[in-house]
């Protein structure tokens, strides 16, 4: 799981620029299920065939960036945010592009710090002028976060744990499940463009047409100093979502969760997550409506070049995700959570 | 000239019909099917070859407008923005009331009626009401009705040698474009969908519905986007200049724009000599925020024609920029003609 979660966190793959990510998670996958296709976005939708109701499960592959827009004379270059971006804790940070260019992030000279936004930094990538810019660097390009992943003890410190721990959990799951048989169809889909506005799951769910659908991402945790008080800790085991901001998770589907995990003795703990959004959101209201429901990985500072979590609840997540897989889901609408 | 007659035409969002029908009239005889949608959409088809690729462009119809929602004892007619419109620019504006064209003037209280504090802020909506010249409340109900809409008064005029100011450029000056590429004496051989939207400036809804009814391979939108090159505004922060040529898009609020489009694009300009700049803003947002999203998605570009002052009673634009908007997409409908799709 280590190797695993370390090349999954520190591969490039901003939103809109997810190749080199789910390269890495095809060929992961492609020896453990039946079929894998990418959609009209970019979406990777891995395939378990079966006759049983069609069971999707999205974890999102692309990370928070930021975008070139604009390239002065003396090389330097200015851009904006692809998601939830804090300019306080991008200031020092380096980014990288998907060419391999690695800039570091400056601010202007400005009297209170409280002032600092975007439009106020700049990426210098060590060029002396546009001209040399422009042949690294183009308006438009995204960039990421860059960084290293560690481990001390049973935690890792990463950048983009959100929601490359998810996808390690949906590998890991479709590697646990590859020799059994099981019931169910499962389309297990690595979306993109989750972090500026849950896109990809959006035309994905479309497309799968799904009978249930699970999202595997990270959540906030109430347990770090003076902390905005939620009932979330690191190593408390995965949550189950209750509510974000775009869904309510349907009650029938918490209730299977629950009794899925206390029947496996999984800990885990119920999350209301009163602001952020998951692709639960987009996949529950698709066509003529998907019950749906959301497994979270706790992680600390998360959006920001350290994100932490614990290993042992990246573990759980995996089992608990093979046990709601393999469980018997009935058709939708005639008792499609009987188990 | 058509894009006097759509700069000058009334069509807040919602009540589009009046550009509906002048489209219409211009683009029928040269399309193989022209229809309007339960929002309101325009949709013409030029039918290709069986099989072939469809490939949507898409112009909204609609303008920011205000909307008249309360009429007072004394007449004077109260409203509220349909679409963004900055408050501050609204006070003292002619306007006209409703598809009958009433005049009327944006009136507040007068300067030297203000108390000191509030000359110190600018005019808020709620400061603001619509003077049509009626004595009261019964005058003004026999001209004006709750629900309709109001816009500026300007008309169209050439400025300089090569600009032009209007109303409305966003996005009439779209919807210029794509009436000269359906009217055009030449054919490609798939099938272009042409949709001149409804309602963009309140969510981009009627692309949502016309684009789910149409379901394209591939879509264009052609806009008109914010230039600020003006006095006062950094350089890093202009996002568009005019007179540079067409505007593409990289991305913007609610869109990541397709790379593979967005490459073909810049070879065709390139190859056609053709002037382009990136826009630089990520705000905004566009028809594509609805048609990529829509059904198993659709691979989106927007091209713009830079414009000054946008969403205020009188923009500018570059006519040079206009023709190399449609040199552009004629350009890149050839490509699609010899290549096929960018992907």
């Amino acid at each position: 799981m280590k190797d695993l979660l370390k090349k999954l966190a520190e591969t490039f793959g901003p939103a809109g620029n997810e190749a080199q990510i789910r390269d890495v998670i095809r060929e992961k996958v492609k020896g453990f299920v039946d079929e894998v296709e990418t959609d009209a976005m970019g979406n990777l939708i891995a395939i378990r065939k079966g006759h049983g109701p069609r069971v999707m499960v999205a974890a999102h592959m692309d990370e928070i960036g930021v975008i070139v827009t604009h390239i002065d004379e003396k090389g330097f270059l200015r851009f904006s945010n692809i998601g939830g971006v804090s300019p306080f804790v991008l200031l020092g940070q380096k980014v990288i592009f998907a060419n391999g260019t690695v800039g570091s992030c400056g601010m202007e000279n400005l009297s209170e710090m409280k002032d600092l936004k975007l439009n106020k930094m700049f990426i210098d990538i060590g060029a002396t002028d546009r001209d040399s810019a422009s042949k690294k660097v183009s308006i438009g390009d995204i960039g990421g976060l860059y960084g290293e992943a560690h481990f001390i003890g049973d935690k890792v410190i990463a950048k983009s744990l959100d929601n490359r721990s998810g996808c390690a959990v949906l590998i890991k799951t479709l590697e646990n499940l590859a020799e059994r048989d099981i019931h169910n169809q499962i389309y297990a889909v690595f979306t993109v463009q989750e972090e500026v506005g849950l896109r990809g799951a959006k035309i994905a769910a479309y497309r799968v047409n799904p009978d249930i659908g699970f999202a595997v991402d990270v959540t906030r945790t109430g347990d770090t100093p003076e902390s905005p008080a939620m009932a979330v800790k690191l190593g408390g085991g995965p949550t189950i979502k209750v509510k974000d901001s775009v869904v309510l998770t349907h009650p029938l589907v918490r209730q299977f969760m629950i009794d899925i995990a206390e029947k496996k003795d999984i800990p885990y703990q119920l999350e209301v997550l009163e602001r952020g959004g998951t692709d639960t959101g987009p996949i529950h209201l698709t066509r003529e409506g998907v019950p749906s429901g959301a497994i979270s990985i706790p992680a600390r500072y998360i959006h920001t070049p350290s994100e932490m979590a614990d290993l042992n609840d990246i573990e759980n997540a995996v089992k608990f995700l093979v046990a709601i897989l393999e469980s018997e889901l009935g058709d939708r609408g005639t008792g499609y959570l009987t188990h | 000239m058509l894009l006097k007659t759509l700069t000058e035409a009334f069509g807040i969002p919602g009540q589009e019909q009046e550009i509906a029908n002048i489209l219409k009239e211009w683009i029928s005889g040269n399309c193989d099917k022209v229809e309007t949608d339960v929002l309101g959409n325009l949709i013409a088809i030029q039918s290709g070859k069986e099989g072939s690729p469809k490939v949507m462009l898409c112009a909204h119809m609609d303008e920011v407008g205000l909307m008249i929602t309360f009429i007072e004892k004394s007449g004077a007619l109260r409203f509220k923005p349909v679409g963004g419109i900055d408050p501050r620019v609204l006070v003292s504006k002619s306007v006209y009331i409703g598809r009958g064209r009433i005049p009327g003037v944006i009136g507040a209280k007068p300067i030297h009626l203000q108390k000191r504090e509030e000359a110190d802020v600018p005019f808020g909506i709620d400061d603001l009401f619509i003077d049509i010249g009626a004595k009261d409340k019964e005058e003004a109900e026999r001209l004006v009705e709750l629900g309709d809409g109001v816009i500026f008064t300007t008309t169209y005029e050439d400025l300089g040698t090569k600009r032009a100011k209007a109303k409305a450029f966003d996005d009439r000056a779209g919807c210029a474009i794509l009436a000269r590429l359906l009217t055009m004496d030449k054919k490609w051989s798939f099938t272009l969908q042409g949709v001149f939207s409804a309602q963009e400036e309140i969510d981009a809804r009627g692309a949502q519905v016309a684009s789910y009814r149409l379901e394209p391979d591939i879509a264009i939108v052609l806009e008109s986007t914010t230039a600020s090159d003006v006095p006062g505004s950094k350089k890093h922060l202009y996002s568009t200049m005019l007179g540079e040529g067409p505007a593409l898009s990289h991305s913007d609020n609610r869109l990541l724009a397709d790379p593979r489009i967005l490459e073909r694009l810049k070879e065709v300009a390139e190859k056609k000599n053709i002037p382009y700049q990136m826009r630089g803003l990520v705000g905004g947002y566009t028809d594509t925020s609805r048609i990529h999203l829509v059904r198993e998605g659709v691979p989106c570009g927007a091209v713009s024609v830079p414009t000054r002052y946008i969403h205020s009673p009188a923009s500018i634009i570059d006519k040079d920029d206009f023709e190399n908007t449609f040199k552009l997409m004629v350009g890149f409908l050839d490509s699609i003609e010899e290549r096929g799709l960018p992907f």
